[in-house]
C-alpha cells in the first residue's frame, strides 16, 4: 500500500515538475509584448531599412492592411462610436495606397517620423506632418507646420479644419480619407 | 515600409499567483514524499513548515502587486519552486544523517530563505527605480572589488577545503563573493554605459575579427589580472571564472563586438594554462576532472566519483525522494546538491530543474531586451548571465565538463549568503522588468499641464 503510494508520489512529482515547466512556457507564449513591426505589401527599396523598434513604440494599434480579424481595440472603438462617425483612415493614393488604420479620439499623428501612427514614406512629407483628432464637433485635421503643407482640395490648411467621411486630405503625394 | 505598433504587456499578477500556488503545491508534495519514504508517515511538520513557506511567498506576491505591478510574472514562481525544492532536499539529507527538524540544516535554510525574501521585499520597496543605482557606479565598483578580496584579509578570511573564499566574524561565516557578483554587475553596467562608445571603436581587422584598438584593452586586462589574482590568492576557480565571465559577457552586450569574447576566452585560457603549470591546487583539480576514477585521483578525493555514481544509480526516473543514498557524497546539500537531485528524481527530474534555470535566465534576458535605458539593459543581462554562468560552472563541475569549483547552485544549495545574494538579484530583475513592461505614456495625448495657461508669478 505505502509502496504504491510512494511510487505514485514520486512519479507524480516528476509529472508536476514538468507540468510547471510547461505552464511557464505557456505563459511565455501568451506574454509577448514590446513593439511589433509589420511589413507592408508593396515594399519599395527603402523599406528594407529597419526602424528603431524600441523608440518607435506607438500605443496606437496599427494593423497591417486588410488584417482578417480586426484587433480588439479597434473593434471596441467601432462599437462605441455612433453609426455615422468615421472610424478609419484610408490611404487612397500614394506609396501606401490601400493602407487603413483606426482613428483614435486622442488623435493620430501622420508623418515620416517612426513615432507616427501612419509612417509616410514620402519625400514631400515632413517628420511630423499633420494630426487628425476628434474635436468637439467631429474629426479635425491640423497641419503641424509641415514644409509642403496639407491640402483639402486646392486649399492649403492653415488652421485646424473639420473633415467628414470621404473628404480627401493630401500630404505630399499621399491622399487619405476618413472612412466609416 | 513598415508600421510600428506596440503590444502592451499584460500585468500577469493573477498568473503569478496561480503559478506560486502551483509551486508551493509541488514543494509540499515533495516534502510529503520524503516523509513517507523515509519515516513512513506524512511529516507532522508539513502544515507548519508549509504554512510558513506559503506566508513568505504570498507576502512577496502582495508586495509585488503593490510596488511592482508590471513586473515579470514568471521570475518569482520559478525562484520560489527552486528554493522550496532545495529546502526539501536539505531536509531529506538531515533525515538521512539522523538530524531532526529542530537541529537540522533545513530549518536554518528556511530561516535564511525568509530573511532573504524579506531583504528582496525591502529592496523592492526602497528601490523605486533601478536607475538610481547608476549614481553609485564607482562606489559599487570599490565595494565589489573589496568584497572579492575581503577573504584575503588576515584574521577575517578563513580557508575551507583549500579555498579562501569565506570570512568569519564570530560565529557567522559568509561568502562575500556571492554578494560581490551583484555589486560588480551594477558597477560594470554603469561603467560600460559610459565607455561603450570608446570600447566599440574598431581597430585593425585580423582573421575576420575586427579587433579593438590596443589602447582600449586596459579595462579587460585589469579585470583579467584581478580574476587571476582571485584564482591564485584565494585558490578558487569558480569565483574567478564567474567574475571574469560576467565582465566579458557585459562587455560583449555593451559593444556588440565578438572580438571581445574571443580576447576574453584567449586571456582566460592563457591564465588557466599558466595556473595549471605553476600551482599544485589547480593541478589537483585538473587531475580530478580528467582522471576521476584513477587510483591517484581517488586517493585525493572521491567526492566527484561518488556524485557521479549517485547520478548513475538514479538513472532515468530516479530512485524517488528519500529512497537513494545521496548523503554518501560530501557536501551533498551544497556543492553537490545537483547530483543529490539527479540520484533521487533522475535525469527526467533534473532536466526539469535545469529548464527552470533556463527559463529564469530567459526572463532576465527578455527583461534586458525590454528595458528602455542602457543601464537597465546591461544590468539585467549581466544579472541573468551571472545566474547562467554559475549554473554552468556548478553543473559542469559535477558532471565533469569542466574542473570542479566551489560555487553554489543558485536557490538550491544550502547556504545563507547564496540565498541572500540570489533573492536580491531576483528583486533587482523584478524592479527592472517592472520598468520595462510598464506601458509608455501616450505622447500624443496632451499632458494636462500643457493646457494650463502660463502663470505670471511676481518674484519681487
Amino acid at each position: 500500500m505505502t509502496e504504491i503510494t510512494i511510487t505514485i508520489m514520486r512519479l507524480g512529482l516528476l509529472v508536476a515538475l514538468w507540468a510547471f515547466v510547461i505552464a511557464v512556457v505557456g505563459v511565455l507564449r501568451g506574454d509577448l509584448y514590446g513593439t511589433q513591426v509589420t511589413p507592408r505589401r508593396p515594399a519599395p527599396p527603402r523599406a528594407a531599412t529597419p526602424r528603431p523598434a524600441a523608440r518607435g513604440s506607438n500605443p496606437a494599434a496599427v494593423p497591417a492592411e486588410q488584417r482578417p480579424v480586426p484587433r480588439p481595440a479597434a473593434r471596441r472603438f467601432t462599437t462605441r462610436s455612433p453609426d455615422r462617425d468615421p472610424s478609419h483612415l484610408r490611404v487612397t493614393s500614394g506609396p501606401l495606397a490601400g493602407t487603413s488604420l483606426p482613428l483614435r479620439e486622442a488623435g493620430i499623428l501622420i508623418g515620416r517620423s517612426p513615432e507616427s501612427a501612419l509612417v509616410l514614406d514620402d519625400d514631400f512629407a515632413s517628420g511630423r506632418h499633420a494630426r487628425i483628432y476628434k474635436g468637439p464637433e467631429g474629426w479635425v485635421v491640423e497641419d503641424l507646420g509641415s514644409t509642403n503643407g496639407t491640402f483639402i482640395g486646392p486649399m492649403r490648411l492653415s488652421t485646424p479644419t473639420p473633415v467628414t467621411a470621404g473628404t480627401e486630405i493630401r500630404f505630399g503625394t499621399t491622399v487619405v480619407e476618413l472612412r466609416r | 515600409m513598415t508600421t510600428v505598433s506596440a503590444i502592451p504587456a499584460r500585468k500577469g499578477r493573477n498568473v503569478e499567483l496561480a503559478l506560486l500556488v502551483f509551486a508551493v503545491g509541488i514543494v509540499a508534495l515533495a516534502y510529503a514524499n520524503v516523509g513517507l519514504a523515509v519515516e513512513g508517515t506524512i511529516p507532522p511538520s508539513l502544515i507548519a513548515v508549509g504554512t510558513g513557506f506559503l506566508v513568505i511567498t504570498v507576502t512577496f506576491h502582495l508586495v509585488m502587486r503593490w510596488r511592482a505591478p508590471y513586473a515579470d510574472p514568471l521570475i518569482l514562481p520559478i525562484a520560489t519552486l527552486l528554493n522550496g525544492l532545495g529546502l526539501v532536499m536539505i531536509n531529506r539529507l538531515d533525515l538521512a544523517n539522523g538530524r531532526d527538524l529542530a537541529e537540522g540544516m533545513a530549518l536554518r535554510q528556511l530561516m535564511w530563505s525568509a530573511i532573504a525574501a524579506g531583504l528582496a521585499i525591502a529592496a523592492l520597496i526602497i528601490l523605486r527605480d533601478h536607475r538610481i543605482l547608476r549614481r553609485y557606479t564607482y562606489l559599487a565598483g570599490a565595494l565589489g572589488f573589496g568584497l572579492l578580496l575581503l577573504p584575503l584579509v588576515p584574521g577575517l578570511g578563513r580557508e575551507n577545503y583549500g579555498s579562501r573564499i569565506w570570512i568569519a566574524i564570530g560565529p557567522f561565516s559568509f561568502q562575500p563573493g556571492e554578494v560581490a557578483k551583484i555589486v560588480l554587475a551594477v558597477f560594470f553596467a554603469g561603467y560600460l554605459v559610459q565607455t561603450r562608445d570608446a570600447l566599440s571603436v574598431a581597430g585593425r581587422r585580423i582573421l575576420g575579427f575586427t579587433l579593438p584598438r590596443a589602447r582600449d584593452l586596459g579595462p579587460i586586462l585589469v579585470a583579467w589580472m584581478l580574476s587571476v589574482g582571485v584564482l591564485v590568492l584565494e585558490k578558487d576557480l569558480g569565483s574567478s571564472l564567474l567574475f571574469f565571465g560576467l565582465f566579458v559577457a557585459m562587455l560583449y552586450v555593451a559593444t556588440e563586438r565578438t572580438s571581445w569574447v574571443a580576447i576574453g576566452l584567449l586571456l582566460f585560457g592563457v591564465g588557466a594554462w599558466i595556473a595549471n603549470m605553476i600551482f599544485s591546487h589547480v593541478q589537483r583539480r585538473v587531475l580530478l576532472w580528467l582522471d576521476t576514477f584513477s587510483r591517484e585521483a581517488l586517493d585525493t578525493s572521491d567526492q566527484l566519483a561518488r556524485g557521479l555514481m549517485g547520478m548513475a544509480s538514479g538513472g532515468m526516473f530516479g530512485t524517488g525522494l528519500g529512497r537513494g543514498r545521496p548523503e554518501l557524497t560530501y557536501f551533498a546539500e551544497s556543492d553537490f546538491i545537483v547530483p543529490s537531485f539527479g540520484e533521487e528524481i533522475g535525469l527526467v527530474g533534473l532536466f526539469a530543474l535545469l529548464l527552470l534555470y533556463v527559463l529564469l535566465v530567459e526572463r532576465g534576458l527578455r527583461t534586458a531586451i525590454g528595458a528602455r535605458d542602457g543601464f537597465g539593459k546591461l544590468l539585467a543581462s549581466g544579472l541573468a548571465f551571472s545566474v547562467a554562468l554559475q549554473c554552468f560552472v556548478v553543473v559542469g563541475g559535477v558532471t565533469r565538463v569542466i574542473p570542479l569549483t566551489g560555487l553554489t547552485m543558485p536557490f538550491l544549495s544550502q547556504g545563507g549568503s547564496s540565498l541572500l545574494a540570489n533573492w536580491t538579484l531576483v528583486a533587482l530583475l523584478l524592479r527592472i522588468s517592472d520598468h520595462a513592461r510598464r506601458p509608455v505614456p501616450d505622447p500624443e495625448v496632451p499632458h494636462p499641464v500643457s493646457h494650463e495657461k502660463t502663470q505670471v508669478v511676481k518674484v519681487r
